[in-house]
């Protein structure tokens, strides 16, 4: 408050209005009556936020999305109040950065957080009522052999609808209530009924303004329910179909009705009968911990895991020094005022960093092909090295590539912070008659790490999850021989996580969740600990 | 005027993440909530708006055959271009938030795991279905039901370069392989492989073995009792390290390389399908297609991939998509027009037989007793499994090929009890 309160003096109670303000009411700091420029510019750019907020509102509203209309008035309110009243100064600041934390940082780790425990994935994508519609969608069949009617919709005085066919030269009308019965009033052309009275025929315009009315339509054949009932799907042919499954809402249960087996849900989210026989689909519910307490249980997963925890660790270290042991060198060696065309050349260094990532990795991949590869065949002349299939190579490929795409970046970094080292330490240093490899040692070095130390470790959690040169490179490949998950030597733990959890056919979002939010204690941890250490670098 | 520019920079910065959040709100209701609204409002005249995803590779085809059916049906249909890596997991995640389109073009083997998800609806083909070769319709069909109408079939066929080598006397895959040999070039028979494998490219010669993925009922629908396995499999592992220790099959060539290799005239034969040979005929290539001989004594059936259309399950047009998929798309001229726009095989029986064009013609021969791709989601795992395998066979890192051949079935059981 006190900050506040300072600025707020300097700010807006100076001793004398600045020169060129004409309006003379300092005392009242009502802002209705500040018309600056800036002012002005504020007017609008908070009523272009509001008008685009607005608009975001009525659509999340048209969509049923309340979580996004309550997350948007809360910020049309907050920015109003924020950018117009005077006591908020710190928060005009701060505003833009807390809202962008919310959405792309809190709440995706809190969504991701709430599905680890879930079993939201392939056969448990939707809700409980999505999923018995489908299951009674799925298991209507037609009756075999039963034969397909050209199908007139009529409406009735009421406007209720109902289905007309002719069978076997008898035009038969019927409603959701009243089975088939026979309308020998009716017209009818070359097998279709084409007028009843009393009734009016539905055009195909007037259908699809009732479609999914139409569409939800059964007919009874008769008064016996299992004789089936007549439904249509595309409003010109109708067919007999029966239920194999029917839904009890009562007991919420599902009965086969061919076998007679009773199917209840189960706490996996699924109908499932007495001998453990389940029907898909399911739908989405909680499971606690299952999917963390399977991310330690799961035999299958056991057997590479150690390789892949190991190499990750590998990777990641390996990655960070060999990048910055290379971008620190190229850093002092052009920071030399003796190298010519400096700017040049340091302009070429960053250009890897240039490039997306993935796309380098892609033809990186192409390059170190075995038969074909551009290193192989014209660097090496023709020779086959298998760069990507061996797992040893495959693995000093991954470093080397990564060294490519990283050691811009260190460059850059040690390049900005060897500048920012005064020139008097140097000069002094060489007074006191060190060596180029003393100043180096002595004073370079410890300077250089306070500002690019917590970088180094930042860089350690971006390549412990770098995901997107190990799928383009490698794919985590060459695989394990035998084990019973597909993972590979190069395979990270992310990547391991996307292998098992996506690529083994089902998709499995909790599962992948739960896996990711280890893997982010883990990183957290390390760099946590990371900035510790650095933070003594400081108190040199 | 000293506070505007940081004041400036903030308006920005949360316009910028206010739009953000706004659309990601509403992406999908510009799709598809918008036309449905109307529909419900509008009276008189024929309204309703179809919404349609399809991924850019089919794109092309579909969409003079959209606006013919906008132009007779006066149905209005909103095409919705997606990326073919993302246009599978988006149906079956937007699906149930109500946001999905009405009707998606796809292959069949995503059949599974849409029916598995509840995200499509089950179509009655009706007496058409007897109209298509038994295999589309087989290839859509999950647990009985059919859910998709297909238009399109495409299989992989032997195609040989006819200036390197013009007549196929061999009847035998070892045969064509020494014929291949014979020519003189760099390399004899191309199969793509890659670093992962690719056991699509190897299942004619699997099947040749009589190990097939699933074993098949008498209807010609898959089980999910693997077939690959026992002495038949065995057989076709020792068969695939030959193939490897002579450098046939070689992991490095993956699909960009045995295209170049051949269009390079580096090799007589490749195995491949329809999708290559439009290339190669633009590159000038005299080409003809074949079945790929036997290896193993029986017949090399290649798998058979079928194009089609599902409807969503949660569609709020059923009527207006029944009538583009099951009455329109299933159409003679429809799926011929198809063919002229896609260069694929139509499914429709009337249409493939107006096909004249022997390349496709040759594929078709290839394809004719071929069995669709299983579409059970645990496919996903088993690819994965066999073609590692594979590779590994042919690359030499699995020295002893029965071995990893089991060790590969027992993990794909375990896979699919698993599931």
């Amino acid at each position: 408050m006190s900050q506040q309160t300072i600025v707020h003096d300097s700010e807006h109670a100076p001793p004398e209005p600045p020169p060129g303000d004409e309006r003379p009411v300092r005392g009242d700091s009502s802002p209705a009556r500040d018309f600056s420029k800036g002012f002005l510019v504020k007017l609008v750019l908070v009523g272009l936020i509001d008008a685009i907020a607005l608009y975001g509102i009525l659509t999340a509203i048209a969509v049923e999305q309340w979580a996004i209309v309550g997350f948007l008035v809360l910020a049309l309110v907050a920015v109003n109040w924020a950018y117009f009243s005077r006591r908020t100064l710190a928060a005009k600041y701060l505003l833009p950065g807390l809202v962008f934390l919310l959405v792309y940082v809190i709440f995706t780790a809190c969504y991701t957080a709430y599905v680890a425990f879930t079993n939201y994935g392939d056969g448990h994508n939707s809700t409980k009522d999505d999923a018995i519609s489908a299951i009674l969608a799925q298991n209507e069949q037609r009756v075999e052999g039963s034969q397909a009617y050209p199908l007139t919709i009529l409406t009735d005085s009421d406007g209720d609808l109902a289905f007309a066919i002719v069978r076997d030269g008898q035009a038969l009308v019927g409603t959701q209530d009243d089975p088939l019965a026979p309308a020998d009033d009716a017209t009818v052309e070359s097998d279709k009924v084409t007028a009843l009275p009393e009734h009016e025929v539905l055009g195909f315009a007037a259908v699809a303004q009732r479609q999914q009315e139409i569409v939800d339509l059964r007919v009874p054949v008769s008064d016996d329910a299992a004789d089936g009932s007549l439904r249509t799907q595309d409003a010109a042919t109708g067919y007999i179909f029966e239920s194999v499954m029917e839904y009890d809402p009562a007991a919420d249960t599902m009965t086969n009705t061919q076998t007679g087996v009773v199917y209840r849900p189960n706490d996996q989210g699924q109908f499932a009968a007495e001998d453990g026989s389940t029907i898909a689909p399911g739908w989405r519910v909680n499971v606690g911990f299952d999917n963390f307490t399977r991310a330690f249980s799961d035999e299958r997963l056991r057997t590479a895991f150690v390789e892949i925890f190991l190499w990750t660790f590998a990777f990641a270290l390996l990655s960070v020094l060999t990048t910055f042991v290379l971008g620190l060198f190229l850093a002092v060696v052009f920071n030399d005022p003796r190298v010519r065309a400096r700017k040049l050349l340091r302009a070429l260094m960053i250009l890897p960093y240039a490039i997306p990532a993935f796309i380098s990795a892609l033809v990186w991949k192409g390059m170190l092909n075995t038969g074909s590869g551009f290193l192989n065949q014209v660097l090496l002349g023709g020779a086959e090295i298998p760069w990507l299939t061996d797992p040893w190579l495959a693995k000093l490929s991954v470093i080397g590539v990564n060294l490519w795409l990283g050691f811009p970046y260190m460059f850059i970094v040690c390049t900005g912070a060897l500048q920012s080292i005064p020139g008097e330490v140097y000069e002094s240093a060489r007074m006191d008659g060190a060596k180029p490899w003393r100043i180096m040692r002595s004073i370079t070095l410890p300077l250089l790490m306070v500002s690019v130390a917590p970088l180094l470790v930042a860089s350690f959690a971006f390549n412990f999850n770098n995901f997107a040169l190990i799928y383009m490179l490698t794919g985590g490949g060459p695989n394990f021989v035998g084990t019973p998950v597909v993972v590979g030597h190069t395979d990270i733990l992310i990547s391991m996580v996307y292998s098992v959890a996506f690529e083994s056919g089902l998709k499995q979002y909790g599962f992948a969740s739960a896996l990711s939010i280890l893997i982010f204690i883990m990183v957290g941890a390390i760099s946590w600990w990371g900035f510790r250490r650095t933070r003594r670098l400081e108190e040199l | 005027m000293r506070r505007s520019i940081p004041a400036f920079a903030a308006a920005l910065g949360l316009a910028l993440t206010l739009t953000a959040c706004g659309s990601s709100g509403d992406d999908g209701a510009k799709e598809t909530t918008e036309p449905t609204a109307d529909s419900a409002t509008t009276e008189a005249a024929l309204t309703g708006t179809l919404t349609m995803w399809v991924d850019e590779t089919r794109i092309d085809v579909m969409k003079p055959i959209v606006e013919k059916f906008q132009s007779e049906t006066g149905v209005k249909v909103d095409m919705v271009q997606k990326v073919s890596g993302d246009i599978r997991t988006d149906f079956v995640s937007q699906v149930p938030t109500g946001q999905g389109p009405d009707v998606i073009i796809g292959a069949h083997d995503w059949t599974g795991e849409f029916v598995n998800n509840g995200v499509v609806a089950p179509l009655q083909l009706g007496d058409k279905a007897s109209e298509f070769s038994p295999s589309a319709v087989q290839a859509f069909t999950y647990d009985g039901q059919v859910y998709g109408a297909p238009y399109a079939i495409e299989n992989i066929a032997l195609v040989r370069n006819n200036e390197l080598v013009p007549e196929t006397k061999a009847t035998t895959f070892d045969e064509l392989v020494a014929e291949g040999k014979a020519a003189g070039t760099k390399y004899s028979v191309l199969i793509q492989q890659g670093d992962q494998g690719d056991a699509y490219h190897l299942y004619p010669l699997q099947t040749s073995f009589d190990a097939p993925i699933f074993t098949q009922t008498e209807d010609g629908s898959y089980t999910t009792d693997l077939g690959l396995g026992g002495e038949n499999g065995e057989k076709f592992a020792t068969y695939l390290q030959k193939l490897g220790s002579e450098k046939v099959l070689d992991p490095a060539l993956g699909g960009d390389q045995v295209k170049e290799a051949f269009l390079n005239g580096e090799a007589p034969y490749i195995v491949t399908g329809p999708w290559y040979t439009t290339e190669f005929a633009n590159a000038g290539l005299d080409i003809s297609v074949l079945p790929v001989p036997s290896a193993g004594g029986s017949e090399a059936k290649p798998f058979v991939g079928v194009q089609g259309a599902f409807i969503s399950a949660k569609s709020a047009n059923p009527v207006l998509a029944n009538e583009f998929v099951v009455n329109y798309l299933t159409t003679e001229p429809v799926q011929t027009e198809l063919y002229e726009l896609g260069g694929r095989l139509p499914a429709l029986k009337t249409a493939a037989a107006k096909v004249d064009d022997p390349i496709l013609a040759g594929f078709n021969e290839a394809g004719a007793t071929g069995a669709p791709m299983p579409s059970i989601p645990e496919m996903g795992a088993m690819w994965q499994f066999w073609g590692t395998t594979q590779v590994q066979i042919i690359g030499g890192q699995a020295t002893d090929p029965v071995g990893a051949w089991n060790t590969m079935v027992t993990n794909m059981q375990d896979a699919i009890d698993a599931a």
